[in-house]
């Protein structure tokens, strides 16, 4: 279980967060929604523990992402990041088995190379692309490695930031509907930050809305597009009118 | 006049953080140094892009530093009748100081730049993050293993490249300047001390380590864009330059002073 109370987090005089507070049940998949420069990867980067937040709670599966068993609880954790962050310097098998070639779970190298292939074909990209280096790939094709890599430990918890920008509506639905049948088949929590609707119809349980540094709206995926809340109304709608303040 | 006060002062705290940062970094670095895990393929990967791939550039400076030296201390020696010192001073020259120097110098900008691009754009394409994530420290991962291989290699350039500056003089000497060659070895080895040398060599570890943690350090501070990675390029390549040169004089203070 994941749980977020009174988060706060600034940058100088930027009040980013201000107070927010989640919950993500086991097994469930939390989508995240907010307009950009909101501070949704803050809140993914606290929950990593790349961040420290200035005052509030995390707890992952009853850990604290920044406290003295961080080390624990990310080896428990895995991360699609947005662009990818594959190493450009590792072959994509490399990539994929990182864990399993350095630290704690260290095993033989051509173990890790075969776990690494299951995982790149379970993702739908062929054993032929494994010896290949990440610029070889398309957009795509890196999001796949990535998401191999974040599910090569068997994770208890997923977070994906954006796992579908940068790629056309087809290949965005493919990786969509990848991570949902992931959340589904490993019984992860995962938490998902995003501003496609698409990605949220596709991923989510349930869904928040992060806008001004707080949580204006939570709710389970059915209740989207029946609430009556003004700031959800606006996102959804793409509109340029409503409390969620533009530039023109 | 306020105004300057306060500019002055926000410079000043400025400053005082970044050295601050600077000390933190390099006691993180140093307290990672001797605890396992060791990257091992990282710490040859780096033996060879620092050490290695540096030689030529290392070797063709020195070359022509023996050279114009012995040009230099001849034209200079005539006028008081000391043509024949141009063996030993340059060999002490190169050994004591312009091997190690300008060693460190062409080891700065070739590695310390690449580091800090290197690194910089795994910070802004959050492969450092990553790393993170992946339960690796990016010190251990990145910055110990190129640290401890610039230490063991910078001494290794400057020694080579004492070796091809001296031999650049002799060339010069025998070529240009009708010594006798025999005569020209003998004067460079004879007036050499072993201290002069390892004193050199010596200087380039400290080079070393002062090339791989402006590298390192200017990397991972780096801010996002081309800009962010161009800026900390610039910075890891002036600051070790300057330290180079400053560490330089505080070392030969040391050494020779008495």
């Amino acid at each position: 279980m994941i749980e977020v109370s009174d988060l706060y987090k600034s940058f100088d005089q930027n009040h980013v967060l201000k107070g927010v507070n989640l919950k993500v049940h086991d097994g469930k998949s939390m989508v995240i929604i907010g307009a950009s420069g909101q501070g949704k990867s803050v809140i993914l980067k606290c929950l990593l523990g790349l961040s420290k937040p200035n005052s509030g709670k995390i707890l992952l599966n009853g850990i604290d992402p920044n406290g003295a068993q961080k080390s624990i609880i990310r080896s428990k954790v895995g991360m699609l990041f947005q662009g990818g962050a594959l190493f450009d310097s590792l072959p994509i098998w490399q990539n994929v088995a990182f864990r399993y070639l350095h630290g704690k779970q260290k095993i033989n190298a051509d173990e890790a190379k075969k776990i690494a292939i299951e995982k790149l074909e379970r993702v739908g990209l062929k054993k032929s692309f494994a010896d290949n280096f990440p610029s070889e790939l398309s957009g795509g094709m890196q999001k796949r490695v990535a998401l191999a890599r974040a599910i090569a430990t068997q994770p208890e918890i997923i977070f994906f930031d954006e796992p579908t920008t940068g790629l056309d509506p087809i290949m965005a639905q493919v990786i969509n509907d990848l991570i949902r049948e992931l959340v589904v088949e490993l019984g992860v929590t995962a938490v998902t930050i995003t501003h496609d609707i698409q990605s949220v119809r596709s991923i989510a349980d349930e869904v928040s809305l992060l806008h001004n540094g707080i949580i204006q709206w939570s709710g389970i995926l059915d209740q989207l597009d029946k609430s009556n809340n003004e700031y959800l109304k606006q996102f959804i709608a793409g509109s340029t009118f409503g409390p969620i303040e533009t530039l023109r | 006049m306020i105004g300057f006060i306060a500019q002055t002062g926000r410079l000043f705290i400025r400053l005082c953080s970044f050295i601050g940062e600077l000390i933190v970094f390099c006691f993180r670095v140093f307290a990672n140094i001797l605890t396992p895990p060791f990257f091992m393929r990282a710490f040859f990967s780096s033996l060879l892009q620092i050490g290695w791939l540096s030689l030529p550039v290392v070797g063709i400076t020195s070359f022509f530093t023996g050279a114009a030296l012995a040009l230099q201390i001849y034209a200079g020696g005539a006028r008081f009748n000391a043509e024949e010192v141009v063996p030993s001073i340059v060999a002490i020259g190169m050994v004591r100081e312009l091997g190690p120097v300008l060693g460190g110098l062409m080891v700065a900008a070739r590695v310390a730049s690449s580091i800090a691009a290197e690194i910089g754009t795994m910070k802004v394409t959050e492969q450092i993050d990553a790393l993170s994530t992946l339960s690796t420290d990016p010190i251990k991962y990145l910055v110990v293993p190129r640290l401890v291989a610039a230490f063991l290699t910078v001494p290794v350039l400057v020694g080579i490249g004492d070796s091809i500056g001296i031999l650049g003089g002799y060339v010069v000497g025998v070529t240009r300047l009708e010594f006798n060659n025999s005569i020209y070895i003998i004067n460079s080895v004879n007036y050499l001390e072993f201290w002069d040398i390892l004193s050199g060599l010596i200087k380039g570890a400290v080079f070393g380590c002062i090339i791989a943690l402006m590298g390192c350090f200017f990397g991972m501070r780096c801010e996002k864009g081309a800009r962010g990675v161009g800026q900390a390029t610039k910075s890891a390549v002036v600051s070790a330059s300057v330290l180079i040169l400053a560490a330089n004089y505080f070392l030969t203070e040391i050494f020779f002073s008495s």
